[in-house]
């Protein structure tokens, strides 16, 4: 893997520390933080932050026979947690757990333009979806209403800020239109959530937009 | 640790250490613990040898101990997010069973125990209140060493200490806005519902904060 140029903010390493974020971003910071081990330290300390909070607070008093319940709990049910098999492939095992496979997995739908999404199951809130964007390809000029999270898994793109390669996240907010265009070469895959609809600047995208739901 | 500003903000060496602002009032059942308790090093390494006690021998006086400090912060934790007293002890009840079963998972030279458990309960008031996974990053391949070196584990729980020092001393202003954040479940923008403050002082005074605690932590 190549060096990671573009992280998490703060704000999102420290929101899903405190379990605030939607599902969808979630899972990029999720895969994100399984690819990169600076943002896996941050959040360490943002998680340390948390159980300082937790413990320099309030505490509430304990039902009285709540040590026994709890120890009947534990005699119940004294299976071990099973532990995950390292992946293989190209998603990291909390993408895959959500394509319930790796990339051969993806049940891809083509959106115009040459590219295809797959839209992944997720609660309320905010949604996420796997791009697939051909190599030399653009995907319309868009903005964004709230926040947009864009993993790159695969290849790499480049918009009007940067260049986002394998690892990199790019966090867009109400601020920023971008075109971002696929680099010659590989097809780019990106993992991407959003918790508002995004704002396409033509007419053409706006009108497929209805129908596939981005 | 919180070395690693993304945003290069780096702490303003001349900030004052805030003061402690007045106390909240007691929320109904909840029992106030004093704010400045210290939990030294060497008592967060006795935690860390409790969990290594239920590990290698089910040693139920030191969960016992280890129930005693840790449900009752738990339980309160989870009402704050939004449970109620019942949820909320069946929950801590929950939180305490998974650390006696995960406790070959724990590494000290990670996480302080305190830490630890603060992430189970977060996980199980999502799977809860929320009633949605969790995906989490994926385990590095070398996993928790068998046995984690003690220096290095005495050096996290230092470091953990001395956060928890840094947290305490912070302006009384930032250092709710770092509680309803991690406590309530809740957005930047639901804070600034709820609090009336725009989001923009809510991001500056949680900005602040994390300077703040970084250049303690430095």
């Amino acid at each position: 893997m190549t060096e990671i140029k573009h992280h998490l903010t703060d704000a999102l390493l420290m929101g899903y520390a405190a379990g605030t974020l939607p599902e969808a971003f979630n899972l990029v910071v999720a895969t994100h933080i399984s690819m990169c081990d600076d943002c896996r330290a941050a959040l360490a300390e943002f998680e340390a932050v948390g159980g300082e909070v937790m413990m320099t607070s309030e505490s509430a008093e304990m039902a009285e026979d709540s040590l026994t319940a709890t120890l009947d709990k534990i005699a119940n049910a004294p299976s071990a947690p099973k532990v995950r098999p390292r992946t293989s492939g190209l998603f990291p095992t909390p993408l895959q757990d959500y394509v319930n496979g790796d990339l051969d997995a993806v049940k891809w739908r083509k959106i115009g333009g040459g590219v295809s999404q797959a839209v992944l199951p997720t609660s309320k809130g905010a949604t996420v979806r796997l791009l697939h964007i051909p190599a030399g390809t653009a995907v319309p000029d868009h903005g964004h209403r709230g926040t947009e999270l864009t993993l790159v898994l695969q290849g790499a793109f480049v918009d009007e800020t940067d260049r986002f390669a394998a690892g990199d996240v790019e966090v867009a907010n109400e601020d920023l239109n971008h075109t971002p265009v696929a680099e010659a070469g590989m097809d780019c895959i990106c993992l991407a959530a959003t918790d508002a609809p995004l704002k396409f600047n033509g007419l053409m995208p706006r009108i497929v937009q209805r129908f596939v739901g981005i | 640790m919180l070395t690693v500003a993304k945003d290069s903000a780096k702490a303003d060496a001349a900030v004052a250490l805030g003061r402690y602002g007045p106390e909240k009032a007691c929320h109904s059942g909840v029992v106030r613990t004093k704010r400045l308790k210290k939990t030294d090093p060497a008592k967060r390494m006795m935690w860390v040898a409790h969990v290594v006690a239920i590990r290698d021998s089910e040693d139920r006086e030191a969960f016992a101990e280890l129930f005693a400090h840790f449900a009752p912060r738990v339980k309160s934790f989870l009402m704050k997010s939004g449970a109620s007293p019942d949820m909320a002890e069946e929950c801590a009840q929950d939180v305490m069973a998974t650390l006696w079963r995960k406790a070959a998972m724990f590494d000290p030279a990670k996480a302080s125990v305190g830490t630890w458990i603060f992430t189970i309960a977060r996980n199980r008031r999502i799977d809860i209140l929320r009633k949605e996974r969790r995906p989490e990053p994926e385990e590095l391949p070398w996993g928790p060493e068998a046995e984690p070196d003690q220096a290095e584990a005495l050096v996290l729980q230092e470091e953990t200490q001395k956060l928890g020092a840094a947290l305490a001393e912070l302006p009384e202003k930032q250092r709710t806005l770092i509680e309803k954040a991690y406590f309530g479940d809740l957005s930047h923008s639901e804070i600034a519902a709820e609090t009336g403050l725009p989001l923009g002082t809510i991001k500056s005074r949680i900005r602040l904060a994390l300077e703040r605690l970084r250049h303690v932590m430095k």
